[in-house]
């Protein structure tokens, strides 16, 4: 509707495949190639192998795996939790655009320095918790609430007020609207709140490099201390794993969703 | 600290590569959400759900593929340039590009067609269509994208920490270096608290800037 001719037509689109596809493909594409390949010194990989793999899913890096499901698990889990609750005593009061604000800080920041927050309010008593594996939770745990909270309380938005108040007018007690008509009724936001913040927990660097001790070594710091030491191509493999066991995950929470939207 | 040349060089190049990944995300995004949206192809869609996707995936894979394309052994055996600021802008434009497009395809499916055909039978050619007619309708929409990249730009680690480039050292970076390399905990603070003002004065502006109704594109 906008270019009429054939042959402008086939122009725009070589050019869209060449910008689209060298640009923001490629990168993405060749990190999963180079898992496979024994090396790569000409134009394509050689040598197919999957060593990379098996080194990738064995030791130290399968240890990495585990840690890092169970940060997410853990931190988007409570970040969820706090989100979601965050969301729902914010809506609709006077103190919602400061909550509002004050949630979504820690993307307003760098991870970076969400990490060394911590790490200089936690490394001395009362509370001292460098050096174990709960900075590194709770270092996840806030950069996602700020994500949790917003998907909540968009939806939280868009929800007709009304169900709520003539569930109340019914006779309804407060905890009882809330477990029986508001909750259902976000249910769908918060399983996506968890598929996002599973997803981002996975993949987060910045704070984490900050804060972790050698006992709680989460995939992408081990990504890092492979490419450091120069063995790219396990890292590359390491990365394969880090992307199926995200891709995994989402699409679990996604049928979760799935299923919470059919009741 | 902040009149250490070290600290001042950083902060220039942190906003020298923020700006720079910007404009081209800008460019980049703009012709690819134009090309979906208005010269569309069989599996336009297809790409429009892929770029969805890469909004979750973590940044450094993006560095990581660097060493492969451009590495002294890779594709491309461009040694020099992985080590320069130059990759980190590409990888930036690489990974930020769906950040522009994403908001830019929503607002792009909301113009009505009809306000292009009329133009275009009115005698309009495609640049002049884009210009009067495209640009100035989805322009809330590029410019929240652009801001909200600017702000993720700034704050950009995992790719600096990968590509690993000598001469690039960005805030984010010398954070890291002065509290975790060199234990210099209050120096880290100090720098720290910097970015900290600039990220929060640019999201403070933001918000002001793009009112309540577009808000929910920052999350």
């Amino acid at each position: 509707m906008l270019v009429w001719t054939k042959s402008g037509k086939a122009a725009v689109w070589i050019a869209f495949a060449v910008v689209f596809g060298v640009l923001v493909l490629a990168p993405f594409l060749v990190v999963i190639a180079a898992a496979f390949a024994g090396s790569w010194n000409g134009v394509l990989p050689s040598d197919p192998t999957t060593s990379h793999l098996q080194q990738a899913l064995s030791g130290d890096e399968l240890a990495s795996l585990s840690v890092s499901l169970q940060t997410a698990f853990m931190g988007g889990l409570f970040a969820v939790l706090f989100g979601t609750w965050g969301a729902l005593s914010a809506a609709n009061t006077r103190f919602a655009r400061v909550a509002d604000a004050l949630h979504h800080l820690p993307i307003a920041v760098p991870s970076v320095v969400v990490g060394l927050g911590l790490l200089v309010a936690f490394s001395r008593q009362p509370i001292l918790l460098n050096g174990t594996k709960w900075i590194v939770v709770i270092a996840h745990l806030v950069l996602m609430v700020a994500f949790s909270y917003g998907t909540v309380a968009a939806a939280l938005q868009r929800i007709d007020p009304s169900y709520a108040d003539v569930a109340a007018s019914l006779g309804a007690s407060p905890a009882r609207v809330l477990w029986q008509v508001r909750f259902p009724m976000l249910l769908p936001a918060v399983a996506s709140a968890a598929g996002l913040s599973v997803a981002l927990s996975m993949g987060e660097v910045g704070a984490t490099i900050m804060v972790y001790p050698a006992s709680w070594r989460t995939l992408p710091v081990s990504i890092f201390a492979l490419t450091d030491r120069g063995q790219s191509f396990v890292a590359a493999a390491e990365a394969v794993v880090l992307l199926t066991a995200t891709v995994v995950l989402v699409l679990v929470l996604d049928r979760l969703r799935g299923r919470a939207t059919e009741r | 600290m902040v009149g250490s040349a070290e600290f001042r060089d950083a902060l220039l190049r942190t906003v020298q590569i923020a700006v720079s990944s910007t404009i081209g995300c800008l460019i980049v995004g703009t012709f690819l959400a134009v090309v979906i949206s208005f010269v569309p192809f069989p599996g336009a869609r297809v790409v429009a759900g892929l770029v969805d996707t890469m909004l979750a995936l973590p940044s450094f894979l993006v560095a990581l593929s660097f060493t492969f394309i451009y590495g002294s052994t890779g594709i491309l055996r461009a040694g020099g340039f992985l080590t320069s600021p130059w990759a980190v802008v590409l990888a930036e434009v690489t990974f930020y590009t769906p950040f522009v497009m994403r908001p830019l395809l929503a607002a792009m499916s909301r113009l009505p067609r009809a306000q292009l055909d009329v133009a275009a039978s009115l005698g309009a050619g495609p640049w002049r269509v884009l210009r009067q007619v495209v640009l100035p309708e989805v322009r809330p929409a590029l410019v929240a994208g652009g801001s909200l990249t600017l702000l993720l730009t700034l704050n950009e680690f995992g790719i600096v920490l990968f590509l690993g480039a000598k001469n690039t050292t960005t805030l984010p970076m010398l954070v890291h270096t002065k509290g975790i390399v060199m234990f210099d905990y209050p120096g880290a603070c100090v720098i720290a608290v910097v970015q900290i003002a600039l990220s929060l004065g640019l999201y403070a502006v933001l918000r002001t800037a793009l009112g309540g109704g577009r808000r929910a594109r920052l999350d």
